[in-house]
């Protein structure tokens, strides 16, 4: 009686789950470039193995970080996540942390882990190569591509000329109802800093309620403006550059969209970077100090160029045909050390009711 | 025998009773076991309370009361409450119906729906809510299809409806799940001697078999509003100011943590009020019974001209929740292979889901025993604090839970933080409560008397845990494992920061793609999460289809 009452799925679930386990375990453990070892071992990095937290993507960086594998025979273990996120792991983590490496995917984050005390000091020749802008003032960590403020727009819904010579302008009633942003984006939050920085408090006050008082959309993040201008969802929206490259290389219609890019120490000019640190107390310091240089080398440089569409930062290697010059653009006068006080322009933009 | 099968059935092949245990009270040396295990796995819970106190405290009390009671920090409260409140109400008004539908009545392609109905489950709400703007933008595909009509853009379903309409859409199968359960256990001869003394068939509903249900509502529309506190994808893809939102965007933004803990702290206590009125709503009604009155299933109920409307409806709920999603991961997969991108789906990934998912579900199951046996066995103060202990990490922002263990992990015990053991216990601390709800409706079912007679007849209480209560038991439990297992393949935030380093999943391939506006490389990997989290939940609903066969009462 009690077996015909069972039907056999309902017995094979639990077994089935269980052998799931184990056979995943099994054939987890011998493939991949994460032996079982670390996996079950201590928190703590093995010997000659570099541990990378790392705020970019795989789908950007994979790539490039595998080549440095193979080009310098360096073990390298990369943990994928949200910039910010793992920027906060690393301060949860504080002077345990398996990270040998901080690789972020914006400035604010890398200043909030110096500001923490959590980066060590980077060779000032190996990071001299580019610009002092770009790179932390005392030498905690150094940008390694850069990244464009950009207005991105409808051509069939904006002409270039409409466009005005100062992003300030956009304040204007003939944008009602034509933008987007992404206050919650952490390009977007920096662009606000810069705003605070070069305009002041009130100027930059005055520019959010602006922008809000014409009706601006509000989207989660880069991606999403760029698809809504695609769509003609709006006419406009201000994004990093490169998205409108890289959903077009995904197979999206981007004919439509076209980046404009502010010049001539407008705020909308601002330069943002990917940049990298090495983490303080971390027992692989010469691997280290390898990658950071690594990425500065010419190879690595044109692969941003090429392939995540960003602008090198090193000397020699051209940005990629469709990107203007960073000479010609000529960026607000600002370093980005001054970008780091983001708390201020959190508290700016919750109070202007944006976020 | 007659007692037996009114319940179920099982293994009850019990060895005969040594004189002496008859007089010892059955059951009492197995409530040390139990109690103490129970008190560990909601210690193990209340990690992030922990964290979130400490970091917390570190804004100074002063400051802790300010955020707490700033203007702002209500009406977050109140939208987001609202927000939960909506969810649920529309996932139990969509819930009983169909469980009705597809459990009593003779609907077209009956089983199909069943399964089809449960199966919106498996979507992750970044999935799906990527496909809904996609789909239901204001210049989204449907706009497309109407442009002919004259339609220029679509009214915008950014905010409240969108955000309304994806979590409710992803997330009724719970009530749905737990309503259809017991509704194939009611017993027929209360219903049939309702229509016998003159009720209609609405009002027999109403009066008789909705009573019924009530604990199997109650606690899945826990589950759902507790979803729509802690879910992200939805809220943030859809734009509406959530409590969760506004955390991960205090994470992300600034990096305060003690701002984001104090709220973290408010909507934990929110919880626990829910909590506390879901225990309150319990009662003491007893829901087992002994005599044979349920050795059968109600006779399908004919639903005449009804019967293609009824599908249509069925069929329009499965469109919206299944069928919109899977047409835009299927887009992408298209879009992508045009473009030569090569699919990124390895053997690697769905090894390693299927692994941490697995495992993350078995040892749910074993960690929500006890708390379930506490619970339903011994009510009282130790069992309520300990079943709300359990439910503060699923009520949490997946963020705030995996930094807490990030913290925890790291300081207290380096030695298993980014393992496996750690991020299994990571989906512990998440989604206990979903395998202690499940575990916990099919123990009520089960008359204490049958524990009680085979603890006399001297079975030892761990012999007859796994001899006379688990197989009453086991539908309760599978459900559970299949519900916690779905749920780990889809989680986020706490793979990310907990998984050993280079340990990815599907999930947080989906996501890394998904976050570059990679799309096309982000379907394989989105459409085999979708389908490896609907395998369970095939096996789940048509073991429950199979469940009540007709058992007759001469125990065949």
């Amino acid at each position: 009686m009690p077996n015909s009452l069972r039907p056999p799925v309902w017995r094979r679930l639990p077994v089935l789950l269980v052998s799931l386990a184990l056979v995943a375990a099994a054939c987890g453990s011998d493939d991949g470039d994460e032996p079982a070892g670390s996996a079950e071992g201590s928190g703590a990095d093995e010997a000659g193995s570099l541990t990378v937290y790392s705020g970019r993507s795989e789908e950007l960086v994979g790539p490039l970080l595998e080549r440095f594998e193979t080009d310098t025979g360096i073990g390298i273990e990369v943990r994928y996540g949200d910039t910010a996120e793992m920027a906060g792991q690393i301060i949860e983590e504080g002077d345990n942390s398996p990270a040998d490496v901080f690789y972020g995917q914006d400035a604010g984050a890398l200043g909030a882990l110096s500001s923490e005390g959590l980066l060590a000091p980077l060779d000032a020749e190996v990071i001299g190569v580019v610009e002092e802008q770009f790179r932390s003032v005392d030498d905690l960590w150094v940008g390694t591509s850069g990244r464009l403020r950009a207005l991105a727009y409808n051509t069939e819904a904006v002409s270039e000329e409409e466009i005005p010579a100062s992003i300030l302008d956009l304040t204007d009633p003939a944008w009602e109802g034509r933008l987007g942003w992404a206050p919650t984006n952490g390009s977007f939050q920096a662009f606000v800093t810069a705003l605070r920085v070069l305009v002041g408090e009130d100027g930059a006050r005055a520019w959010l309620e602006g922008i809000e008082a014409n009706g601006v959309t509000v989207y989660e993040n880069n991606v999403a403006i760029v698809e809504a201008v695609a769509a003609g969802e709006i006419d406009a929206g201000f994004v990093n550059h490169y998205y409108r490259f890289q959903l077009e290389a995904d197979g999206s219609d981007m004919s439509d969209v076209e980046n404009h890019y502010f010049t001539d120490g407008d705020p909308g000019a601002l330069v943002n970077v990917a940049g990298v640190g090495i983490v303080e107390g971390t027992d692989e310091q010469a691997s280290a100090e390898r990658l950071v240089e690594y990425l500065l080398e010419p190879e690595a440089q044109e692969y941003f160029a090429t392939e995540t569409f960003e602008i090198p930062l090193v000397d020699g290697v051209e940005a990629a045909a469709a990107l203007p010059d960073l000479t010609v653009l000529e960026q607000p006068d600002l370093d980005l050390a001054q970008l780091e006080d983001l708390e201020g322009t959190l508290a700016l933009l919750t109070d202007v009711g944006v976020l | 025998m007659t007692l037996i099968e009114g319940v179920g059935g099982g293994d009850l092949a019990v060895p005969a009773p040594p004189a002496s245990v008859a007089t010892r009270r059955p059951a009492t040396a197995a409530t040390g076991a139990v109690v103490a295990a129970a008190v560990a796995v909601s210690v193990g819970s209340l990690v992030p309370a922990g964290y979130l106190v400490v970091r917390g405290s570190e804004a100074g009390l002063a400051r802790m009361l300010e955020v707490a009671s700033e203007g702002r920090t209500l009406a977050l409260l109140v939208r987001s409450g609202l927000l939960a409140l909506a969810v649920t109400a529309a996932s139990v008004a969509i819930s009983v119906p169909v469980a009705w539908l597809t459990a009593r009545t003779d609907l077209p392609w009956r089983r199909a729906w069943v399964v089809l109905t449960a199966l919106p489950l498996a979507i992750p709400t970044y999935v799906g809510g990527y496909a809904f703007v996609a789909a239901l933008g204001p210049r989204g595909i449907a706009q497309g299809w109407l442009e002919p009509l004259g339609v220029e853009r679509l009214p915008s379903i950014y905010g409240f409806p969108g955000a309304f309409l994806a979590l409710t859409l992803f997330s009724y199968p719970y009530v749905l799940l737990t309503v259809r359960a017991a509704l194939r256990r009611l017993d027929p001869s209360l219903e049939e001697a309702s229509r016998s003394l003159g009720r209609g068939r609405l009002a027999t509903f109403v009066h008789v078999t909705l009573p019924q249900l009530r604990p199997a509502i109650v606690a899945g529309s826990l589950l759902v509003a507790l979803y729509a506190l802690h879910d992200f994808g939805a809220v943030s893809l859809l734009r509406f100011d959530s409590f969760t939102r506004v955390i991960y965007t205090q994470y992300r933004g600034s990096l305060d943590r003690s701002a984001a803990a104090v709220l973290g702290l408010v909507l934990m206590a929110v919880t626990l009020a829910l909590v506390t009125a879901e225990l309150r709503t319990r009662g003491s009604s007893a829901y087992h019974r002994l005599h044979g009155g349920g050795a059968r299933s109600a006779p399908p109920v004919g639903l005449g001209r009804w019967r293609w409307p009824a599908a249509a409806a069925c069929g329009l709920l499965v469109a919206a929740a299944l069928l919109v999603p899977l047409g835009v991961i299927a887009y992408w997969l298209v879009r992508g292979t045009t473009s030569a991108d090569p699919l990124r789906l390895t053997l690697d990934l769905v090894g390693n889901s299927l692994q941490a998912s697995a495992l993350g579900a078995v040892v749910s199951l074993a960690a929500a025993w006890p708390v379930a046996v506490l619970s339903v066995r011994r009510p009282g103060l130790l069992a309520s604090v300990v079943e709300r202990a359990t439910y503060v990490g699923y009520a949490l922002p997946g963020i705030v839970v995996a930094l807490s263990l990030v913290f925890f992990g790291a300081r207290v015990a380096p030695a298993i933080y980014q393992t496996r053991t750690l991020l299994v216990f990571a989906y512990v601390v998440l989604f206990l409560p979903q395998a202690v709800g499940a575990l916990r409706a099919s123990l009520l079912q089960v008359p204490p008397s049958l524990e009680e007679a085979s603890r006399l007849l001297g079975v030892h209480p761990f012999g007859t845990a796994r001899r006379v209560v688990l197989p009453l038991v086991r539908p309760g439990a599978l459900a559970g494992l299949a519900l916690v297992f779905l749920t780990c393949m889809k989680e986020l935030p706490a793979t990310l920061l907990l998984a050993p380093t280079g340990y990815q999943t599907l999930a947080t391939q989906v996501w890394g793609a998904t976050s570059e506006a990679f799309f096309s490389r982000a379907a394989a990997p989105a459409l085999a999460l979708v389908a490896l989290s609907a395998i369970p939940m095939v096996l789940l609903t048509r073991g429950e289809e199979r469940q009540p066969p007709r058992r007759r009462p001469d125990g065949r």
